[in-house]
Parts: C-alpha cells; structure tokens; sequence
C-alpha cells in the first residue's frame, strides 16, 4: 500500500490515518528505524537461507576464533558460528516477543476498552485484576513457571505477556474513557446508535494509535526479559538466542569480548529502532497544547484572508514596517504610569509568524482607570500579557515602547523586567480557580510573594496577608488563610486572587476580565471593590473586558479594539454619547441588551445581600462570599 | 485519615491474601513432581515416595494448602524441601541484600529521574531535553544486565573501584556495603531513570502552562520558587512511578543478582524454582508481596498528602 496515493480520499477518518503514516515516514526518526525493523523482521523470517553454517554445528577446531572468511563474526567458545546463531537468534527473539504482545493485547485491549466504555463494576474488577498483576513479583512467577514447564518457550513468553497486560489495558481504558468524553459520541447515542457500531466505529479505531505506540514499546521490554531469562540459563539449549549467546559471552567477557560484543550489539539496535518507532509516533498524535490549537486557528484564518489576522513572513517583520499604529496616546510618557507605543503580538506557527496584534498604542496617567473592550479575538489578554512580558510560548511583542511607571522597559534584561512584577504591576486574572495553585493553602499563595519578593518575615507577611484579605471583603480570615483553592467559592478566589494583586502596592494594576468567570451578584461586588481600591490606593487601573456594562461603571476612558487594533478611543461620557466607530456602537448596543447595566447589578446585589430569597433570575451562590466558605468542605 | 489508611491497608492484606493463594495453587500445578526436580533422575521410585511422605505432598492438596496457610498466618513458612532448613530462617539472610540493592537503585532513580525531568520540563525542546531523550532511547534499549557487564569491565576490572562481586553486610562495614551494591544498583537504576524522568518531564510540561503559574510569576515569583511549585503539583505522576519501579526491581533483580554473585533473593529464586523447591518460592513470593503492600501503602499516603483534595475527603 502506497500512502502517498491516498491522499485524495474522501473519507476523513482514514485519510487521518494515513496522514499519519505518511507524517511517519517523512521523519528521519520514523523511516530509519523502521527501515532498519525491517531489515530484522526479514533476517528471521528468511534465517535458514541466509545463516552459512548450522547454529548448533560445533566444530572445536575453530572454537574461539576471531572473525575470518569462513567465519564472518568469529565462532564461540565450544566453535559454533556466531553470524549464524545471531540469525537464527533473531528468528527466537521475534517469535517470542510476537507471542509476548499477541498475549498482553489480546488480554488488556478489550478489557480497557470494555473497562473504560461501560464503567461501573466491571471497570472496578479490572482495575484491581490490573493493579494486581502490577504488583505480584513477575520474575517469581516466570520462574516457577519455567520450573514447571521445562522452559516451555511459547508458555513463559505468554506468561511475560499476561504481565505487560495491564499497560495495555490502562492505554486502552484511559483512551477510551478520552473519546467517550468527546461530544460526537454522545451525538451518535442520541442518534440511536448501538453500543457495537459506537465501540467498533468511534472507539475502537482510536485506540489503533495507542496500541501500535505501546507495542512497540513492550516489544524492546519483552525482548529485554526474554534475554535475561535466556542468560540465567532458562530455556532450550538447542534454540540458538540472543540471550544465550551473551550469558556464554559473559563467561569468556575478558579473553573473547567478541563474543559477547554481537549479541549484545543486535539486541541493543533491535530495542532501540522500536523504541525510536513508538517514541516518533506518540510525538506525531501527542495531544496538542490549547495554544497550539489557538495558533493552528489562527493561521487557519489567516490563510483564509480574514480580517485582522495578518500572516507575515519572517523577512516582513523585521525591519519593522511602516507601521499603521492604532490608539491615542494621551500623556506625557515619564509622567504617566503606563505606556504602549505601538505593540505588534506575533505568534510562531507552521504557517509562519501570524500577528494578531498590529501595532497598538494606549496610556493610562496614575490613578486613571482605563478599560480595553473588544470581543473575544480582539487581542485584549494578548496586550495584557505583553505588559506583563508573560505571553505564553511561542507569542513574542515587539514595540516602539512600553514605559511603566515612567520607565522604558523593553530594552530592560528580562529578569530585570520581571523585577517590576509584584512589585510596580499586580495582576488580576480572569478565571479564580485555575489561577490559584491547587496544591498550596492560600495563606502560603499570599505569604511566599510576601516573603520572597518583599522581604517581610514570616509573621509580617502572615498579618499583611491578613489585612490584605480583610481589606477585600473577607470575613473568615484565619480559615480562609488555611484553605486550599479548592475550599473556597469562586467570587471568594477572586478576592483573594485581588488580595495577592495589591499586596506588593503595585502603582499599576492590570485586571483581565475579573469578573467574567463569576455569578452576576458576585461581578457586582468584585467591581465595587476594585473601584475602592484603586481610589485608596491611588493606582492606575487598566481593566480588559468584553462588557460596556463593567467599562460605564468604572472606567474614566475606554479603548475598543477589534481583531487586534484600536478602532476607538475616548472618554468614557462622551465616548456613550456619540460613538463613533460602527462597531463601538454595536459592543455598546449588546451590552445594553443582555449583559448587566449598572442599575441592573445594583438591584441584583441589594437584593442578595438584604433579602433571604434571591432577586428572579440571580443564582444563588454568591452568599458564600459573605459567610466564609462554602459548604463543599464540609459536605 | 486514619480510616483512609487502614482503608488502603485492608486493600493490601487482599492482595496478598489473592496473590498468595493463586501462587500456591500456580507453583503446585506447575510443579507436579517436586520430587523428580529434588532427587534428580536418579532416583529410585522408593526415594521419592519417602521424600514425598516427609515433605507431605502425598496428601491432598486442600491439606497441603491449609497447612501452609495456616503456618504463614502464624508467622512460619514452613521448611524448605531441598534442605529442610526454616525458610523464614532463609529469607531473613537473603532479604537484606535485595533490599539494600533495590532501595539504592530506587534512591538514584528518583534522584537522577528528578533532576533530569525537570530539566529537560522546564525547556522543552531545549539542548538538555534532546539530549535527554536520546539517552532515554539508548538507556531503553540497553537491558539492565547487559549494562552490569559494562560496568563491571570498566569499574570494577579495569579502574577497580568497586568488587565486581559478592555482598558485604551493613553491619560488617558500611564502606564495604555500599561499595558492593553501587554497581548492582546502578545498573538496576539505569532504565528507570528514563521513565521516571519522562513521566516528571511531561507532567512539568503541562504543569507549566496552567494558568496558576502565570498568576505566580506576575507576583514577582522567581523561576526557582516557580519550579517548586510545578515540583509539587507533577510529583504525584512521578511518585506512581516510582512505585511501580521498586515492585519491578524487587523481582527483576534475579539477572542482576545472578551477574554480581549477590546472595539475594533473586539468586534464592532462581535456585528453588529449579529445585521445584515450593515452600521456598511461596515464601518468597508472601514476603515480595509484604513489601509492594507496604510500599504502596506508603504511596497512598505520600500522594493524600500531596493531593489536599483527597486529603479533606
């Protein structure tokens, strides 16, 4: 079968597949070994007509002897030909590492994919059977094994591959369980498809991938324990291995290291080829990060020619264009506390550099709240990150400045850069919970920036931590200092998350959507706080968000981007009264209609804190918020 | 916690409850005539039906096995058939060695898998992470026993650093026994430094993009208090891990065993399964076991107290 001609097919899934054979081969690590693995598999399929001599042939004349002519390799110690017993050992060593996977996949494969498929009782009878087997003493059972049968070769490789099962079984049911989450699944149960066509149709064909992964691992595993057992002597005396051939090379390691120098040799590159094959094809089909997936996106609508995505050529970009900036700059750079002259976001990918910031330009004076409004897309977080120089891998920002607290810092050492972090910038993120680090309390998350950063002993950070949670609006402070992320509601994270943001009395303070992940009554009251905030402390407030509804609340100015420029700026009042960009007054007319105006909230949250019975339409989460901790913990 | 961990610990004494029964019944099925495999071919039928009669094999197998369980709940494992020695006796002079052996390959396996995982986790795609995976590859492809020799050429013969073979006991010299078993260890360790190290590499990997680690570092976190963090959320992948190498090792170690002339429990093995010598297998096998409970057990409880979620549950 030629891959390459299946390129045209039509049918996804199987043009999928071949895809990935050919993505194999075109790799060096992919063709060279199995070149190679090829190679093998024909040495012992045709081993009686490439072996010169008989393996078992002794001839004491020539025992001993270094390689020659007649002897290409030498022969052994009782005088049998090693090139000849090195073919026909790998004929032995393929069989038994064939019987060891037929075994194992025939034994874990369908019980993963029924384990991971159906669940309950049976899932549990096979995880244990599975764990079970991990933790008996394989080599004591292969032993007594081998004592029972008289080495039977074919049973003691079964036996080897009864104990590589559970890797097989753990691949199958955890790749299983991945495509039974995905949602064409459920589309094809609703749809009236039987358990069968779903298993054989969805699951099954995902699981091929795996498999092939995993044996060609536990092939280079069975062929390693195949050899041992061979050198501790277990086994026919008459079937030339590989094994065997180095337990005799052992013995005579030191006047002849020939001898033990081929088998060695051959099952060393034989391990190492599958190795490279099973490592080569898991990096093919390795899940990819979400940002890949944003950038494959990405360059995906770049090559269609949407707008606001640029694909530019390495050469493009630098020397910098004739840059097109976007956005008002409005003070004086060393007086203000912000400043981004003309920032470009790019982000490295297969179809080359794709911008999907273009040149922007914003200011905020100290103690100025400004807002970036822009729909998803629109490289509101991506000129966050910048400012923080935290853009995830593979982004890079390049600008004609960015000024902080007065101070040029893109010519800054990085780690001087990051100097300014927790310290003239804190950072509020946009979503509480993956922004706490679950394993540590929250009182070690607010202390060790306290402590590291700043220098506060223990007990100091302990009561500024304190105060901080206080300050936020935290009722149960020494419990909440002892929670874990996990413990704690998702309005509560976000006051902490603000706790650690202004702990450091940063004079910027950069929130990226702080209260698009929390419950309507809850935003309410994580806006109010930032107000107060920002006025007691004096800072400058650059807020990004997707809702007029926060920015008329408490922005002083207002930037619009979309698809990664400036389209509008302008003071919050006049910028409501007469808006001029067609998409401003789209944004704005979608606030007004289903997201939450001011008086809106208001209701909402008077109407949470001073009645029992939630306002119509308001969950009733939030009250958390107040009482300490929610009753997960307890529950 | 307390319920958690006796929890765990019944979950144990079931396996080896199971595993035990199911080996009794594997080593006497497999080993149909012991006698033959004790006295040789030369045997005469009424030799072997005396030992048959002394080692009590010529009473149902239900018999048999209660006899033996019944010794084992009792703390005896009976006597072995080759020299009607006590096995415990045995054992308590081979376990050591395997132990000391397996711990210390286990020790350089978390240590080394450690610090290269994270390496190479911190700057994927990095020089140190290619190369790491190179090596994993040709660490993979090397068995364990086949490294022995190499090692055993080089430093032992050639640099004589270390004995090429033989045990000194811990309580003889303690120089003397970590010399003896460095080179069994290390050969032993050499493979599972690449899992470890794989598993600790791809769980820093995803570790590093959670959100939490940006959160982090805009609090002006350094790169070390950084990695500590990711440390702590990865190691439970790792820990598994390690785990499970220590319950490999502990009978993988027979080749090695055999390679450096250490009187282990591997060599023990190899001997009585040769011998068809029952008693001595299973109390090898009961004994394997207490140790995989006893190190998973340990696992359970170093994992809840990684996991706080687990651990308020």
């Amino acid at each position: 079968m030629s891959a390459t001609t299946l390129t045209g097919t039509l049918d996804p899934a199987r043009a999928r597949r071949s895809g990935l054979f050919r993505r194999f081969l075109r790799k060096p690590a992919g063709v060279i070994p199995l070149a190679v693995f090829v190679l093998i598999v024909l040495v012992a399929v045709f081993a009686p007509l490439l072996a010169p001599y008989d393996p078992n042939y002794v001839d004491l004349a020539v025992a001993k002897s270094p390689p020659s002519p007649e002897h290409l390799l030498g022969a052994d110690s009782t005088g049998r030909d090693i090139l000849s017993r090195l073919i026909w050992g790998t004929r032995t060593t393929l069989w038994g590492a064939l019987i060891t996977i037929v075994t194992a996949v025939v034994l874990g494969v369908p019980a993963g994919i029924a384990a991971g498929y159906f669940g309950r009782a049976f899932d549990k009878i096979a995880m244990w059977v599975s764990d079970a087997l991990q933790s008996v003493p394989g080599m004591i059972i292969l032993l007594v094994v081998a004592a029972g049968t008289r080495s039977d070769f074919v049973i003691l490789m079964a036996t080897v591959g009864v104990f590589m099962a559970p890797g097989y079984f753990r691949m199958a049911r955890s790749t299983t369980l991945m495509v039974r989450g995905e949602t064409y699944i459920d589309a094809a149960r609703v749809s009236g498809l039987t358990n069968t066509r779903i298993l054989s149709r969805h699951i099954i064909r995902s699981t091929y991938a795996p498999v092939t992964i995993q044996t060609a691992l536990t092939a280079g595993i069975a062929m390693g324990i195949q050899a041992g057992l061979q050198f501790l002597g277990i086994g026919d005396a008459n079937t030339p291995s590989w094994g065997a051939m180095m337990s005799e090379g052992f013995r005579v390691m030191l006047s002849n290291p020939n001898i033990l120098l081929w088998p060695s040799l051959a099952l060393g590159i034989t391990i190492a080829v599958l190795a490279l094959m099973g490592s080569t094809l898991a990096e093919l089909i390795q899940l990819r990060s979400p940002e890949a997936k944003k950038d494959r996106a990405l360059a995906r609508r770049a090559r269609k020619g949407a707008p606001g995505v640029a694909v530019v050529t390495e050469e493009e970009v630098r020397p910098e264009p004739p840059a097109l900036t976007t956005g008002t700059l409005r003070h004086i750079a060393e007086t203000s506390a912000l400043r981004v002259e003309s920032l470009r976001v790019t982000y490295g990918t297969p179809a080359g550099l794709v911008e999907v910031v273009h040149g922007i330009s914003l200011d905020i004076a100290p103690g100025e709240v400004v807002g970036v409004v822009g729909e998803s897309g629109s490289g509101k977080s991506q000129t966050v990150f910048s400012v923080l120089d935290l853009l995830p891998d593979g982004g890079e920002a390049h600008a004609d400045g960015i000024w902080i607290g007065g101070r040029e810092v893109t010519r800054l050492e990085r780690t001087r850069r990051h100097e300014l972090l927790g310290r003239e910038i804190g950072y509020i993120p946009q979503e509480p919970m993956s922004n706490l680090d679950p394993s540590y309390t929250i009182g070690h998350q607010l202390t060790e920036p306290l402590r590291k950063v700043h220098g506060l002993g223990r007990g100091e950070a302990r009561g500024r931590a304190k105060a901080m949670l206080e300050r936020v609006g935290i009722v149960d402070v020494e419990r909440v200092l002892r929670s874990y992320p996990h413990q704690i509601s998702g309005g509560m994270a976000q006051r902490v998350l603000i706790a650690g943001a202004i702990s450091g009395r940063p004079s910027l303070l950069v929130a990226d959507e702080p209260t698009t992940a929390l419950d309507v009554t809850v935003q309410a009251e994580v806006l109010e706080l930032l107000r107060e905030l920002q006025a007691e402390y004096g800072m400058a407030l650059l807020i990004v968000t997707h809702n007029f509804g926060v920015v008329a609340d408490i922005c002083d100015r207002v930037v619009v981007m979309q698809h990664g420029d400036v389209v509008e700026e302008g003071r919050i009042d006049e910028l409501f009264a007469a808006p001029a960009d067609p998409y401003t007054r789209e944004l704005i007319a979608a606030s007004l209609d289903d997201a939450d105006g001011r008086a809106e909230l208001d209701a909402a949250w008077a109407a949470s804190g001073q009645t029992e019975a939630p306002a119509p339409g308001v969950e009733q989460e939030p009250r958390a918020a107040a009482s300490g901790i929610t009753t997960e913990a307890n529950r | 916690m307390l319920l958690f961990t006796l929890k765990r610990l019944g979950a144990g004494l079931v396996l080896l409850f199971v595993v035990s029964i199911a080996t009794f019944f594997l080593a006497h099925f497999a080993i149909s005539d012991p006698t033959a495999a004790l006295l040789g071919t030369s045997a005469t039928p009424a030799q072997q039906a005396a030992l048959a009669e002394k080692i009590g094999i010529d009473q149902p197998i239900m018999v048999q096995f209660w006899n033996w369980f019944s010794g084992v709940l009792r703390g005896d494992f009976g006597f072995s058939w080759r020299n009607f020695q006590p096995v415990g006796e045995q054992l308590a002079l081979k376990v050591p060695v395997t132990l000391s052996v397996v711990t210390f390959a286990t020790l350089i396996i978390a240590v080394v898998g450690t610090v290269f995982g994270v390496t190479a986790g911190l700057h994927p795609g990095g020089w140190f992470d290619r190369v790491t995976k190179a090596v994993s590859v040709v660490l993979f492809a090397l068995p364990g026993f086949w490294v022995s020799l190499v090692l055993i050429t080089w430093f032992a013969i050639d640099l004589m650093w270390f004995p090429a073979v033989g045990y000194v006991p811990l309580d003889q010299s303690f120089t003397g026994w970590l010399r003896s078993i460095t080179l069994p260890a290390v050969s032993l360790a050499l493979g599972g430094i690449v899992a470890v190290a794989e598993q600790l590499r791809n769980a820093i990997l995803a570790s590093n993009r959670q959100d939490y680690v940006r959160t982090l570092r805009s609090r002006g976190l350094r790169q070390r208090s950084i990695t500590l963090h990711l440390l702590r959320n990865s190691s439970p992948a790792a820990l598994t891990t390690i785990a499970l190498m220590f319950v490999g090792l502990l009978s993988g170690s027979v080749v090695v065993e055999g390679i450096f002339s250490l009187p282990g429990l591997g060599q023990l093995t190899n001997q009585s399964s040769q011998n068809g010598d029952i008693p001595m297998l299973l109390g090898i096998t009961v004994i394997s076991v207490v140790f995989v409970v006893i190190v998973n057990l340990a696992l359970d409880l170093v994992l809840a107290w990684l996991n706080p979620k687990a651990r308020v549950q």
